[in-house]
C-alpha cells in the first residue's frame, strides 16, 4: 500500500536493513550478544517445560484435586487449583505444547510460503512482481488478528484453521522482506552467470538467491513467530481454542481471571511463560538483526 | 509508481484515493468470500446435529439459496445504506448495533492515539540525541520487551498490578450500561487506554528514534550545524521535520493497529465497543455481524494508510520534491 511513497522501512521490520552474511558466523556472531543469550536461555527454559513438563506434572490436568481457587498448599498442590479445582501446577505443566507446536508449525508454513512469493517476485522483475506484491497488499490492510477471527467465525476453532489463518497472514510480510532482501541479489553477476549455466529457474531461486537472503530471513522468522505466539495465546484466551477443557496456557489465563484477587497463581503462572516466550523469542531476533547490522558494518569499513 | 507519475500533489493524493478504493472493494470480496461463499455458513451457525428443515430457513435468511454473485451484490449495497443484514444472534439490524460501540470504541482509540504518539515521538527523539547513552539504553530495552507481550498479557498483569492483587486503585473492568457513555466513569479507561499506548508507544518510539539518529547524520544537518546556527534551530527546523515523515506513517499505521488491538483490549475489559462484539459474533457463528466489522476494521485501517500515504508526502519536504 505504501509502495506509491518512497516507502520509508516498514516498522515491523525496521532493524532489517538487509544485512548479509553466512548464517552460521551470523548465528554465532548473535550469541555473543547478552540480549540473544537472555533470549535463547528464556526460550530453551520454556520450550524445556512444555516438552518435559507432562511426565513432571503431579496429577493428571483434569483431576479435580481441591476446591475450586485453593491457595497454594492446599491438599499438597504446589501453586493451588484453579476455577473448577484442578491442580494449577500440573495444568501449567502441560500447557505449553499447544501453543508452540501449533505456533512453529503456522509460522513455518507462512515463511516457506511467503520466502517462494518473495522469491518468484524479486526473480521475475515483470507483471507478476507487480500481482503478487498488490495481491500481499490486500491481504495486509487487515490487521493479522481480525483475519484470523473472520477465519474462525466460518469454520469454528479447529486447529487446522487456526494454523492456516496464520500461516497466510504471515505469508505477505515475509515475502515482501524476501522480495526487498532478494533484489539487489539478483542484480548481481553470479546470478546473471547461473542463467548463463543454464541452471534452472528452481536451482537458481532456491540454491543462489535463497542462501543469500538468510539474515534478513531470520530475523523475520523470530519476529514473526513473537507474533504468531501471540495470537495463537490470544486466540486462546478469548476463548477460541481448539479444546477449551484441554490444558492450555491461554486458555488458563482466560478461565482464571476472575479470581485473580484471591488466587492469582492459575492466572499468573501462564503470563509469565507466555510473557518470558515472546520476550525470549523477540530478543533472539533482535540480537541477530544486530550481529547482522555489525558484520555490514565491518565490510564497509 | 514508475508509470503513473505528475500532477503534483493533488495528482498523487488521486492515485492514492483509487488506489485505496480499489484495496477497499478487494477487501470486501475477501470479507464476503472468506465467510459466505468458502463453505457453508448455515451449518457452521448451526453445528453437525442441524435438521435439514433449519438448515434451509436459515439459508433462506442469508440468501444463500441465491447465486453467490447476487448475495455479494445485496450486502455490498447494503454497506452504502448502513443496514449490513441482520444479526442472527440478537435478530436486530446489525447497522442499529454499531452504533454506540462505535462510539465508545473510536473514544479508546483516540484516547490512546492522543497520550502514546505525543509519547513516543519525545522518547525516541531523546534516544536519538543520547544514542549509546543511558536513557536511550535504558528506554530501547525497555522498548523492546514492551513490543514482543501481546496485549492481552499487558491488560492482565496491569490488573493484577492496579486492580486487584498489588494495589486496588482501579476497576478490573470497564461495563458501560446501555444509555450510559463511557467518559461518565474516567476510571474504566485507565487501564484500557493504558494497555494500548503500551502496546504501540514502543513500536512508534523504536522507528522515531530510527528515523531520527538516520537525519542527524545527514548532510544537511551537518550544513546547518555548520553555518553556526544554534543547536535548538537546527533540531526544530531541520531535523525534526524531516525525521517526523515516516513517524507519520508510522502514527496511521499505529491507529490502524489499534482498531485491531481493541479486540482484546475491549473483551479483557469487558468495555462495549466494536471489539468485544466481534469477540461475541465469532464465539457465535454470527456471520453478518462478523462481515460488517471485518470490513469497517479493514476500512479504518485502509484510509489511515491513504492518509498516511498522503500526510508522508506533505510534511516531507525531501519527498515533495519527487513528486
Amino acid at each position: 500500500m505504501s509502495q506509491t511513497v518512497a516507502a520509508p522501512p516498514l516498522p515491523e521490520s525496521a532493524d532489517t536493513k538487509a544485512p548479509s552474511g553466512r548464517s552460521s558466523t551470523l548465528l554465532a556472531r548473535s550469541l555473543r550478544l547478552w540480549r540473544s543469550r537472555i533470549g535463547v536461555a528464556a526460550v530453551a527454559l520454556l520450550v524445556a517445560i512444555a516438552v518435559f513438563g507432562p511426565l513432571l506434572a503431579p496429577s493428571a490436568p483434569d483431576k479435580f484435586v481441591a476446591l475450586p481457587n485453593s491457595l497454594p498448599g492446599t491438599s499438597g498442590t504446589v501453586f493451588g487449583t484453579d476455577y473448577l479445582g484442578q491442580d494449577v501446577w500440573s495444568r501449567f505443566l502441560t500447557g505449553g505444547g499447544e501453543i508452540l507446536v501449533l505456533a512453529v508449525v503456522s509460522t513455518a508454513i507462512g515463511l516457506v510460503l511467503g520466502v517462494a512469493i518473495g522469491l518468484i517476485s524479486a526473480y521475475s522483475r515483470n507483471a507478476w512482481d507487480d500481482v503478487l506484491m498488490r495481491g500481499m497488499d490486500v491481504l495486509m490492510a487487515f490487521p493479522q488478528i481480525m483475519l484470523v477471527l473472520v477465519a474462525v467465525s466460518l469454520v469454528g476453532p479447529e486447529t487446522w484453521i487456526i494454523v492456516l489463518a496464520i500461516a497466510l497472514t504471515t505469508a505477505p510480510r515475509v515475502a515482501r522482506v524476501a522480495r526487498g532482501a532478494a533484489q539487489p541479489v539478483v542484480e548481481r553477476d553470479f546470478i546473471g552467470a547461473t542463467q548463463a549455466m543454464g541452471m534452472s529457474r528452481l536451482r537458481i531461486l532456491f540454491g543462489e538467491l535463497l542462501p543469500n537472503i538468510l539474515g534478513p530471513l531470520m530475523v523475520e522468522a523470530s519476529l514473526r513467530l513473537t507474533y504468531s505466539i501471540g495470537i495463537i495465546a490470544t486466540l486462546a484466551f478469548l476463548g477460541l481454542s481448539g479444546n477449551p477443557n484441554s490444558p492450555n496456557w491461554g486458555t488458563m489465563i482466560q478461565q482464571n481471571q476472575t479470581a485473580l484477587a484471591t488466587q492469582p497463581w492459575g492466572a499468573l503462572l501462564p503470563i509469565i511463560a507466555i510473557a518470558l516466550l515472546t520476550v525470549g523469542s523477540g530478543l533472539i531476533g533482535d540480537g541477530i538483526a544486530r550481529a547482522a547490522a555489525g558484520i555490514d558494518r565491518e565490510r564497509a569499513a | 509508481m514508475k508509470r503513473l507519475r505528475g500532477g503534483g500533489i493533488p495528482g498523487f493524493v488521486l492515485r492514492r484515493a483509487l488506489l485505496g478504493m480499489l484495496v477497499l472493494f478487494l477487501v470486501s470480496v475477501i470479507v464476503f468470500a472468506a465467510t459466505q461463499a468458502l463453505g457453508d455458513p448455515a451449518r457452521a451457525i448451526l453445528g453437525r446435529e442441524a435438521t435439514p428443515d433449519r438448515l434451509e430457513v436459515l439459508r433462506k435468511q442469508l440468501n444463500l439459496d441465491q447465486p453467490v454473485l447476487t448475495q455479494y451484490l445485496s450486502w455490498f449495497s447494503g454497506i452504502f445504506h448502513g443496514t449490513f443484514g441482520t444479526s442472527l444472534a440478537s435478530q436486530l439490524p446489525v447497522g442499529d448495533m454499531l452504533g454506540p460501540r462505535l462510539v465508545n470504541s473510536a473514544l479508546l482509540v483516540v484516547c490512546a492515539a492522543v497520550i502514546s504518539i505525543p509519547l513516543s515521538i519525545i522518547i525516541g527523539s531523546y534516544a536519538a540525541l543520547r544514542r549509546e547513552r543511558k536513557f536511550d539504553k535504558v528506554s530501547s530495552n525497555a522498548m523492546l520487551v514492551l513490543t514482543a507481550l501481546p496485549e492481552f498479557v499487558v491488560a492482565v498483569l496491569l490488573v493484577i498490578l492496579f486492580s486487584t492483587t498489588v494495589l486496588h486503585l482501579l476497576p478490573a473492568i470497564s461495563p458501560v450500561p446501555p444509555g450510559h457513555w463511557p467518559w461518565e466513569y474516567p476510571d474504566g479507561l485507565i487501564l484500557p487506554v493504558a494497555t494500548l499506548v503500551i502496546a504501540v508507544a514502543p513500536y512508534v518510539s523504536r522507528i522515531m528514534r530510527a528515523s531520527m539518529i538516520e537525519v542527524l547524520e545527514t548532510d544537511y544537518v551537518e550544513m546547518a550545524r555548520l553555518k553556526g546556527l544554534p543547536e535548538r534551530t537546527v533540531l526544530y527546523k531541520h531535523a525534526l521535520p524531516n525525521a517526523i515523515g515516516p513517524v507519520f506513517q508510522v502514527i496511521a499505521i499505529t491507529l490502524a493497529y489499534l482498531a485491531g488491538g481493541i479486540v482484546v483490549v475491549e473483551y479483557v475489559f469487558a468495555y462495549p465497543g466494536i471489539g468485544s462484539l466481534l469477540q461475541d459474533a465469532v464465539v457465535n457463528h454470527d456471520i453478518p455481524v462478523v462481515q460488517a466489522l471485518a470490513m469497517i476494521i479493514a476500512a479504518v485501517y485502509v484510509i489511515l494508510n491513504m492518509f498516511a500515504d498522503i500526510g508522508t508526502i506533505i510534511v516531507t519536504p525531501r519527498l515533495r520534491t519527487r513528486l
